[in-house]
């Protein structure tokens, strides 16, 4: 089993940054860590990675056990961190090959690996460019290609894809779908929603230090929510009143379950027809109707006050 | 289960896996070789030739030798602490804090003590080489006695690891770049001024004399300042026992610091 985690604590002082965590990657799939900011999920990563003692709970790193044996486990193991550390000194070519000799791989060997990295990371032409040139896409695509330059077992990615455009995400997505076809395990952390859904074979939604659910995608979200949502918002009550105040009146009636945030009515039903017969009688309102997906799930699970 | 945390004070565990650190350096070092030789010699040369021939002109000798030839070695012992103590203060704290090189590094199969350890022989390497260029110097113009000079490169060496080792304490200390200047105001300035590199010891009242003891610089300079004279030193083994100590023990404690900084 590429990772598997029992128990898991680690606390600061008085604060349990993880509070008890299990998880089981099986080989070959993807798994995604989600969670909003603060959740533990960069901490939890740590922890499996041996680069922070656990309070107290076992994990196993490519079958070895961590802390303990961590050195010997990394290096089966490839690691896109949250932030970008490429070595602004080098060219793209230097980095992976200082990157490679940290794993003791020789030169030469390092050197015939380069070329199928770089262009893996769509870099072909950027062999010889300062990382100083490179777009963010491409030094994530970069950081990318040098996790994998020990041919890892199991990839572990921390948000790989905050603050990158859509074209640059779409990109590194396939890339790692490309990996996870090819047999890589892939591990990994982010709080965006339509990354999770798209890319993971099970997720665990994780917050406070806890894993709320787990399962695939479809599992999570047929478990805790209701298939069908429509949101309302705009004037109700020839202008007196706004979505709040029409869900007051009708939502409980039309809808198994609602909740009101700031101008929008969010109603989670199962048969949409008499909601939406009701809303096109309605001509101050306007609605969205979309199946539920894993940000209503994650919504629901963890509220929806900010966390910064 | 209760896993108790590993003490950050459990001794340093070195192995040559620091050695592809070490290589990570010298190769951003070659891209940048001659501007950075050229710029750790230009400091020490200036003071060397300046307060040489400048205070040479009102101090006839100093101790029956013309004073740039006093000033040989204090300025090869100055330039190789002041080389050690930049790389792992300013650089060294770049790659740790700001570049985050350690952290990619530490995501390898490479430990923190391999990664600190790497630090510590860079920067001692560095400190050779400014040493080894100022030595070239002071030999070249004739300033210094050829016989045992070679020697000094081992000692300088070891010097640079010492400093290497106390300015590594800092770093692992440090919440920005400002903190450094702490360290040289306050430790290395007054250190310099007090260890023989300028005027000899025994100018010093006794009370200084005692503190001059116990820092590390005077016991490279009471080696090299010898050695560059032609002469064999006193207590060889007692100097070097010094500098020992204070780059082990501040090895030691920066790991610590740093165990505790960086794998909280």
């Amino acid at each position: 089993m590429p990772l598997s985690i029992r128990g898991l604590v680690k606390r600061y002082g008085d604060t349990a940054v993880v509070a008890g965590i299990d998880l089981d990657l099986h080989a070959g799939e993807c798994f995604t860590l989600l969670g909003p900011n603060g959740a533990g999920k960069t901490t939890t990563l740590r922890c499996a990675l041996g680069l922070s003692a656990p309070t107290a709970g076992e994990i196993r790193l490519t079958g070895l056990p961590v802390p303990a044996r961590a050195r010997e486990a990394r290096a089966r193991v490839g690691v896109v961190p949250q932030q970008d550390n490429l070595d602004p000194d080098f060219t793209c070519a230097e980095n992976l090959l200082v990157y490679g000799r940290y794993f003791g791989l020789r030169d030469a060997e390092i050197a015939a690996r380069i070329p199928e990295l770089l262009a893996f990371a769509g870099l072909e032409n950027r062999r010889d460019a300062k990382i100083g040139t490179l777009s963010g896409g491409m030094k994530r695509r970069l950081t990318l290609a040098r996790a994998l330059v020990n041919r890892p077992r199991l990839l572990v990615l921390d948000e790989p894809t905050t603050g990158l455009d859509p074209q640059a995400r779409h990109l590194i997505w396939d890339r790692l779908k490309q990996l996870v076809r090819g047999g890589t395990t892939v591990l990994l952390t982010t709080h965006f929603m339509d990354e999770a859904e798209r890319l993971a074979d099970r997720l665990a939604i994780l917050d406070a230090g806890r894993i709320l659910t787990e399962g695939s995608p479809r599992e999570v979200i047929a478990a805790h929510i209701e298939p069908q949502v429509v949101e309302v918002y705009g004037e109700y009550d020839d202008g007196n009143g706004g979505a709040p105040a029409w869900a007051a009146h009708h939502a409980a009636a039309l809808a198994q379950r609602f909740e009101v945030s700031g101008e929008t009515a969010f109603c989670y039903l199962t048969d949409p027809a008499p909601l939406l017969a009701h809303l096109a009688a309605q001509p101050g309102l306007r609605y969205l109707h979309r199946p539920a997906n894993l940000e209503d799930v994650f919504l629901k699970l963890t509220g929806r006050e900010l966390r910064d | 289960m209760n896993t108790p945390a590993p003490s950050p004070w459990r001794p340093p565990r070195l192995s040559l896996r620091f050695v592809p650190v070490w290589q990570r350096n010298f190769l951003v070092w070659r891209k940048l070789a001659l501007p950075s030789v050229l710029g750790n010699l230009a400091d020490p040369v200036i003071y060397l030739f300046g307060l040489g021939f400048g205070i040479g002109m009102l101090v006839p000798d100093v101790g029956g030798m013309p004073y740039i030839t006093f000033l040989a070695a204090g300025m090869v012992c100055y330039s190789t602490m002041n080389s050690a103590s930049f790389e792992v203060l300013y650089s060294g704290f770049s790659r740790m804090h700001v570049q985050k090189t350690w952290d990619a590094i530490l995501n390898a199969p490479v430990e923190l003590d391999d990664v600190v350890f790497a630090e510590l022989v860079w920067a001692a390497s560095k400190a050779l080489l400014s040493g080894a260029a100022i030595l070239l110097v002071v030999v070249a113009f004739g300033f210094a006695e050829a016989r045992y000079a070679l020697w000094v490169l081992p000692l300088i060496f070891l010097a640079g690891l010492s400093f290497a080792a106390l300015g590594l304490v800092m770093t692992a200390l440090a919440p920005s770049y400002d903190f450094f200047m702490y360290y040289f105001t306050l430790f290395v300035t007054p250190m310099t001024l007090l260890s023989g590199v300028f005027f000899p010891l025994e100018q010093l009242p006794p009370a200084l004399r005692l503190a001059t003891d116990l820092l590390p610089l005077t016991h490279a300079v009471l080696i090299a300042r010898p050695l560059l004279l032609g002469e064999v030193p006193h207590a060889v083994a007692a100097h070097l026992a010094v500098l020992a100590a204070y780059g082990i023990g501040a090895f030691w404690l920066a790991l610590a610091l740093l165990r505790r900084r960086l794998l909280k």
